[in-house]
């Protein structure tokens, strides 16, 4: 997950923080690390060109985007063999 | 930012047309306290540049090859850097930003007189923002209603001293 993190830090260019600053299981929006709607189009722009995942409905992206575990865990289940 | 000390994520997000007029603007506020005078929609903010948005559209053209950015299309308009501006000082009255060949301080000194000729507007920030590639110009300053003894006269010459002031030059002369 800490390589996760650093993508995801270095894609939406969170300079302030660091891989070990954001918690496995932090809310990425709102209250938590305070993203917002341009930051889950990045998201889903570094899933498909880190992990070649295009996300076939877009509607799943809050439960994708819960936070750093959900997201590795939805790669770990749709990555390309 | 650490000289300005500073607490703003959003910052590093921005690009640097925007990262420009804000750190520009950070230093007028807090000098002028123009915020804390006024009523958020008395404030109103005038700025001007030569490049538009061209340093970011290109950044974001090159990104268009392989896959497009949500992030960098966002500033690919010039007025995003006033609603970054807005956005942080709670600035609610009349905005514009006009693309000029160069700092042209007649058309600014004249739109800003129009602004402030409007009884709702008691102060506004007004002056140019350019970036292109590693080239960054900003010139702000601020016009208000209620002159102190100490304010400059709000006019075209004047600007335009001021703006040459910065490069060390007054009128041409070294």
């Amino acid at each position: 997950m800490a390589d996760l993190k650093k993508q995801i830090i270095e894609a939406l260019n969170l300079k302030h923080l660091k891989p070990e600053d954001i918690g496995d299981e932090q809310s990425l929006f709102v209250e938590g690390l305070g993203l917002d709607s341009i930051d889950a189009l990045e998201l889903i722009v570094l899933l498909q060109q880190q992990y070649n995942i295009k996300m076939a409905n877009p509607q799943d992206g809050p439960q994708i985007f819960k936070s750093v575990k959900t997201m590795a865990e939805y790669i770990r289940a749709n990555q390309p063999a | 930012m650490t000289s300005l000390s500073v607490v703003y994520p959003k910052f590093y997000k921005m690009d640097h047309l925007s990262q420009l007029g804000f750190l520009a603007m950070e230093v007028l506020a807090r000098e002028s306290q123009v915020m804390r005078r006024y009523v958020s929609e008395q404030v109103a903010l005038v700025l001007s540049n030569a490049n538009a948005s061209l340093d970011t559209d290109k950044v974001y053209f090159k990104t268009t090859k392989t896959m497009a950015s949500p992030a960098l299309f966002v500033y690919t308009l010039t007025n995003i850097v006033t609603g970054e501006l807005c956005i942080r000082h709670g600035i609610k009255g009349e905005n514009a930003f006009f693309v000029f060949p160069k700092f042209d301080s007649v058309l600014l000194c004249d739109y800003v007189n129009m602004v402030m000729a409007s009884e709702k507007t008691q102060a506004c920030v007004a002056g140019w923002v350019d970036v292109m590639g590693d080239q960054h110009d900003v010139f702000l300053y601020l016009v208000e209603k209620q002159k102190k003894i100490s304010s400059l006269e709000h006019s075209a010459e004047q600007l335009q001293k001021l703006y040459q002031l910065k490069y060390g030059t007054v009128d041409g002369r070294s």
